[in-house]
């Protein structure tokens, strides 16, 4: 099919691998998503916490730059399982409103437009779809939280020492489990609510109810049945609390009922959830996403 | 690396050796619910490019999306190449080369990211699908409009766009649903003419699906009718036009009785059609050169003579008056 002899040829070259087809996706993605000027400059804003987090860090172990701000070490954010997990709970924030503004569209746009058909009629699968288009918000969410926040405990582990990195290389895999927890939920629910929608801006208020409408709801129910079983239905806490869980600061003990003035009108102490079920309501969620994503992504919906 | 080179020894179509059908039907039915779409289809298809024919809700789609995969046989299956539709799926993707019915494009993209996308997903790498994808739209006539984003394309370059699509990455089989929709007269006949390159080019084999016959009777060597989901007719156009050569129109002056008695007298079929105007049919060792002497006999003129050739309109209106499933 040369330009000059205007034919028809067969393409007898090289063939990439097959395990390799879905990265197609996220490459010509990223080259759409970054022509927008504001949404490269939402995703650098996005790092700010984390230059703040570096240099926290290097301060505690610079004595000269200290001695220049006149800080004492002792005044400084203790360097440990909690300071981590709050930039990761951080992170995950941003990580949220990127998802907002890539995840909608990605399914959405090809069914609108009838793609499916073209990407399923190649050497190409379902599963290997979802994984291309779930890959998008998966690799810029990994650029953000777990990869520079793991890189960032390997400094802290430079400047401490060899056994600061045995006694609390814990912490390192609470951040990885964090992480990937909150970011595959994020880009499973962005995929599923994009295939079951196919306007974005719907898409986009779609989820942002899925996490607000929820937490609001559950909060009433904890409210008026002096309960914290409510935060079950909302995603936020739940996956606050398996954050908590995996970083050691999860209380289920978590006060006395209240009344609007502070005043505490029970001493019943309320409990929240227990880990596990954290566990299987966000499992429950993952599998209903999943079950959307098998009904929706087809080269062809058949109406029997 | 594999290459595609691999399948090609796989299955060179031109070594009689590992010479097998393009496409084997086996007794294959889908279901769509408990509604019947495809019923029992059986046979081997062997052309350079069929045509795929039938009313409205035959089955022609269905059949194509079948093939790709898209709807799993509720009985029996498919080999393409040799290869099941069933176990081998996705290798038969990698031979195959699609244009849907429907426009389907990816939104907001150049035809050249378009089509290169296209090309990469089907496993070229990314210097080689873009190679292609500038080639494969230079070569369907959008050379000049490539860097131009499909959104602003018109009805018959959008067609071209995804007939450039279903070619990049050099399929041995192409499926072609009503590739000729929506086109004006030029656009219709360049697309025919693309078509009729690709075929006659032998690297690939092509199935057209189409309700306008001309389309059809202009591309294609053989021709597979589906109605209501059955298989009424496979067959070689030019065989079955061959098989009429027997069959011919007269226009004669003189004295027709006579004549047409002598003709009876061959063993000849015939039929008096208007006013010196006859059809006949010659039994097995009856020559044309026998009506000429026969005619001298009886003081007749033959006017004109001609072998009357059916059409695809013929066979599809006999199709669509006899199909009853079976070949």
């Amino acid at each position: 099919m040369a330009v000059y002899d205007h034919s028809y040829k067969n393409y007898a070259g090289p063939l990439t691998p097959d395990w390799s087809r879905f990265l197609v996706i996220p490459r010509h993605a990223f080259r759409d998503v970054f022509k927008s000027k504001l949404f490269t400059a939402f995703f650098a804003l996005c790092f700010l916490p984390l230059l703040v987090e570096a240099i926290l860090i290097y301060l505690h172990h610079n004595v000269n730059a200290l001695a220049i701000l006149r800080v004492n070490v002792r005044e400084l954010i203790p360097i440990d399982a909690s300071f981590f997990q709050t930039f990761v709970n951080l992170q995950g924030g941003f990580a949220f409103f990127v998802t907002l503004l890539v995840g909608p569209p990605l399914v959405s746009r090809d069914l609108r437009n009838n793609a499916l058909p073209l990407y399923l009629c190649r050497p190409f699968s379902r599963a290997e779809y979802v994984a291309g288009k779930m890959s998008v918000v998966l690799i810029l969410l990994s650029a953000m939280t777990w990869v520079p926040q793991l890189i960032l405990f390997m400094f802290q582990a430079y400047l401490e020492g060899g056994s600061w990195l045995i006694n609390n290389l814990w912490i390192a895999s609470a951040i990885l489990i964090a992480s990937v927890v909150w970011i595959l939920l994020l880009a499973l629910l962005s995929q599923a609510i994009s295939a079951l929608v196919k306007w974005r801006v719907v898409a986009s208020g779609a989820l942002l109810g899925i996490f607000f409408i929820p937490s609001v709801f559950g909060e009433v129910v904890n409210q008026i049945f002096w309960t914290r079983w409510g935060s079950i239905i909302s995603l936020g806490a739940l996956t606050k609390n398996i954050s908590a869980g995996l970083f050691g600061t999860f209380e289920r003990t978590t006060g006395f009922a209240t009344n609007m003035e502070g005043d505490v009108v029970s001493r019943v102490v309320m409990m929240e959830p227990p880990l596990w079920c954290s566990w299987a309501a966000l499992f429950v969620v993952c599998a209903i996403c999943l079950a959307i994503l098998s009904a929706k992504v087809k080269a062809y919906e058949v109406v029997s | 690396m594999a290459t595609a080179a691999t399948f090609e020894q796989e299955i060179n179509l031109h070594d009689p050796k590992n010479f097998a059908p393009v496409i084997d039907l086996n007794d294959l039915s889908v279901n769509f619910g408990k509604r019947q779409i495809l019923k029992g289809l059986r046979g081997e298809l062997r052309g350079r490019a069929i045509g795929l024919l039938g009313p409205n809700g035959a089955g022609k789609t269905t059949l194509i999306h079948t093939l790709l995969g898209f709807h799993a046989p509720s009985a029996g299956t498919a080999h393409i190449f040799g290869k099941d539709i069933l176990t081998d799926a996705k290798q038969i993707r990698s031979l195959i080369g699609y244009m849907p019915e429907r426009d389907s494009f990816i939104a907001k993209m150049s035809a050249v990211h378009f089509v290169r996308l296209m090309a990469e997903l089907s496993g070229l790498p990314p210097e080689a699908s873009l190679e292609r994808a500038h080639e494969a739209l230079f070569y369907v006539g959008l050379g000049e409009a490539r860097y131009r984003s499909l959104d602003t394309y018109s009805l018959g370059m959008k067609q071209l766009a995804k007939l450039a699509q279903a070619i990049v990455h050099g399929p041995k089989l192409i499926f072609l649903d009503e590739p000729t929709n929506g086109l004006d007269p030029p656009a219709r006949a360049r697309m025919i003419r693309l078509i009729r390159e690709i075929r006659d080019s032998g690297q690939a084999n092509i199935v057209l699906s189409s309700h306008l016959l001309r389309d059809v009777e202009e591309c294609c060597e053989e021709i597979l009718i589906l109605k209501d989901g059955y298989l009424a007719v496979y067959c070689n156009l030019e065989e079955e036009r061959k098989s009429n050569r027997k069959f011919l129109v007269l226009e004669t002056r003189g004295d027709d009785a006579k004549f047409v008695e002598a003709i009876a007298g061959l063993g000849c079929e015939y039929a008096l059609t208007g006013d010196h105007r006859l059809k006949i049919v010659l039994t097995e060792g009856t020559e044309v050169r026998d009506l000429y002497r026969i005619a001298a006999e009886q003081n007749m003129q033959i006017r004109r003579l001609s072998y009357k050739r059916d059409s695809l309109e013929d066979i599809f209106l006999k199709a669509m008056e006899n199909g009853n499933g079976s070949l």
